[in-house]
């Protein structure tokens, strides 16, 4: 019988990655509630030590592979160290975060243990000792509710930020299972040639909590420049609509929109953007919605919370010093 | 080369979204489009055939509509096609699917297979990889250039905060990412050929698979529902000195809705 609910404790530079920190923060709750065990599961080199970070989530077990093979991340070496470890232990259910590695990991893995898989969920609920997950489709535009009642384990990837996370239940001194990693060196056909990192260093938009966007109001990149001063002093990520990218102002991964990313955060600041269907499919689900738009008519404003009707070049800098008092306060 | 490209007819972006009274998705009057990402891998294989030779091949899975968006694919310049058209996968999940994509594209044996990395339907972002693992190919997901020599695809992929360049040798699967390219579109002469260009139908029997395998009965995954999202209110207006306006919104944000 499948047993456990597993956490893919994604990890990032030998850090672990807020959604998996969200992930085992819940994942302990929904076990409690039924009656499972909780294991996390932790892949990559010199990381032996997030043990005890993820041990701190009250998990009851933790597997570790450690393995100079699997230092960066790619889907075929990652994808067989875990199906290994599904069909040696049969767990009920593994959870991984909606990130770039589980988007590309989570359907192989899942093709190849024969199993459903549900991405990008929203909401989860335990009905009739089966976990029911709500995700969004049309980016947003509406909702299904999908649960994989027979096949096991059942897979899904969360999306960042949507479940939360509290403090870490406390340490339950977890047994430790060091994987043996088996790797066919002909089985790894993916060579990472180089990975080139961006520079801002700022937050991912798909996990900020504050994310400041700018549209074709704009006016050209340059005038960026403002926006991430706001962006500093929020400790936001900084987003752009499809027309700010088209226009080659901002690189491609900064859209939001049904073609761009879907974003959650719990204040989105849109600043010269129409809001165009397309782009409310993207931040609709925002928590908070700020408008900055000289037209008053604009779509956005059907969405926002607050809207400042004016010239955003008047107002972004002004915002920036209002937010810098008040936060030093 | 041989380039297999798998397209999704998928709602306009424009679309609003409906339930009809038993609570499905409702599809009455909704302009039906190639799924934006799709685009992209067509352009690509377009571009690669044009560099190096060979024949780009489009694989769906749908219905008689679909033919539509087969056409423009085919107007943009692709060879042939093949749909995969049968009722018992009305239905199926990402695995039938895949299973269903995967047995087709095996028959036209290709060097190359490309495709969007999400539809912007369900948003699964599953059937790509499902279908590299079951033709147990090799895979670079999200990728926004590829180059081809050698017999190997150097691709880069987007991950969070980063770019990893990423070389396979083919046969391979990628799926492309906004950024890869600029669609073209389709010529008027490329519409009148289109409707000359073979596009082959299959059944599942024709690829080898059953309903019972593939089709909706065997999916594992259930949808229990739709719904939609409450719609959002318009909120407080904001008009004046910029200084107060600014000041207002910050005091707002701290006062009432507790987010700073
Ligand atoms: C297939 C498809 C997919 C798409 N996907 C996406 C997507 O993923 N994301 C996306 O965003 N769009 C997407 N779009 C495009 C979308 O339809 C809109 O064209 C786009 O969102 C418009 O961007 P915008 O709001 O920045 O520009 P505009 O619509 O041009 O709006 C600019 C706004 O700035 C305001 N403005 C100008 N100057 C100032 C100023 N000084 N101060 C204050 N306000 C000012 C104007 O009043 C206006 O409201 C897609 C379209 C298609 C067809």
């Amino acid at each position: 019988m499948a047993k456990g609910i597993w956490v893919f404790a994604e990890q990032k530079e030998g850090e672990l990655r807020k959604v998996a920190r969200e992930l085992l923060y819940n994942c302990r709750k929904f076990a409690d509630q039924m009656g499972e065990e909780v294991a996390a599961v932790i892949l990559g080199e010199g990381i032996s030590g997030l043990a005890q970070a993820v041990a701190d989530y009250g998990v009851d077990k933790v597997y570790v592979a450690d393995d100079s093979r699997l230092k960066d991340y790619t889907t075929d070496a990652y994808v067989a160290v875990l199906a290994d470890l599904i069909k040696a232990n049969q767990p009920a259910a593994i959870f991984f975060g909606n990130t770039g590695i589980g988007k590309d990991l989570a359907p192989r893995l899942a093709e190849r243990v024969g199993s459903g898989l549900m991405t990008d969920c929203t909401a989860v609920e335990i009905q009739d000792g089966n976990f029911v997950f709500t995700r969004p489709i049309y980016a947003g535009k509406a909702f299904t509710k999908v649960t994989c009642p027979e096949a096991r384990p059942v897979m899904v990837t969360m999306r960042p930020n949507v479940l939360g996370a509290g403090d870490p239940a406390g340490s339950k001194n977890p047994e430790t299972v060091k994987v043996d990693v088996q790797l066919d060196s002909s089985s790894l056909r993916q060579l990472v040639k180089e990975v080139v990192k961006k520079a801002s260093g700022r937050v991912e938009l798909t996990e900020a909590d504050i994310i400041v966007s700018g549209g074709r109001g704009m006016k050209g990149p340059e005038n960026f420049k403002i926006l991430e001063e706001l962006a500093d002093v929020l400790g936001a990520a900084v987003g752009a609509s499809r027309a700010a990218v088209d226009a080659g102002w901002r690189p491609h991964d900064d859209q939001v929109g049904q073609t761009g990313k879907t974003v959650s955060p719990t204040l989105y600041i849109a600043c010269g953007i129409s809001g165009a269907i397309q782009h409310l499919a993207g931040m609709g689900s925002s928590k908070f919605i700020v408008a900055i738009n000289k037209d008053p008519e604009a779509n956005i404003f059907n969405v926002a919370d607050y809207g400042i009707v004016d010239d955003l070049f008047k107002v972004v800098p002004l915002l920036t010093e209002e937010f810098k008092k008040a936060l030093a306060e | 080369m041989n380039i297999v490209v798998c397209v999704k007819q998928t709602f306009d972006t424009e679309a609003k979204i409906a339930l009809t009274s038993d609570g499905k998705i409702d599809s009455t009057g909704v302009n039906l489009i190639m799924n934006p990402y799709d685009e992209f891998a067509v352009e690509e294989a377009l571009r690669i055939k044009e560099k190096v030779g060979g024949e780009v091949t489009l694989v769906s899975l749908g219905s008689k509509q679909t033919v539509d968006t087969i056409r423009q694919g085919l107007a943009m310049g692709a060879d042939k096609a093949v749909l995969i058209n049968d009722p018992a996968m009305e239905g199926a999940d990402s695995h039938g699917v895949a299973a269903a994509l995967a047995a087709a594209i095996k028959q036209l044996n290709p060097d190359l297979i490309l495709c969007g990395w999400v539809a912007i339907d369900d948003g699964a972002s599953q059937v790509a990889g499902r279908v590299a693992e079951i033709l147990d190919l090799p895979w670079v997901n999200v990728v926004t250039k590829i180059e081809i020599a050698d017999n190997k695809v150097v691709a880069h992929r987007e991950a969070e905060g980063q770019t990893e360049v990423i070389e396979v040798a083919l046969p391979a699967v990628i799926t492309a990412q906004k950024g890869l390219n600029e669609p073209r579109y389709p010529s008027l002469k490329g519409i009148m050929q289109a409707k000359k260009k073979e596009l082959k139908e299959l059944t599942l029997a024709d690829i080898g698979l059953d309903a019972a395998s593939v089709g909706a009965q065997a999916s594992q995954v259930k949808i229990l529902s739709y719904s939609l999202p409450e719609a959002r209110k318009a909120g407080k207006k904001l008009e004046g000195d910029p200084a107060d306006t600014a000041k207002e919104l910050v005091r707002l944000l701290r006062e009432e809705a507790k987010v700073i």
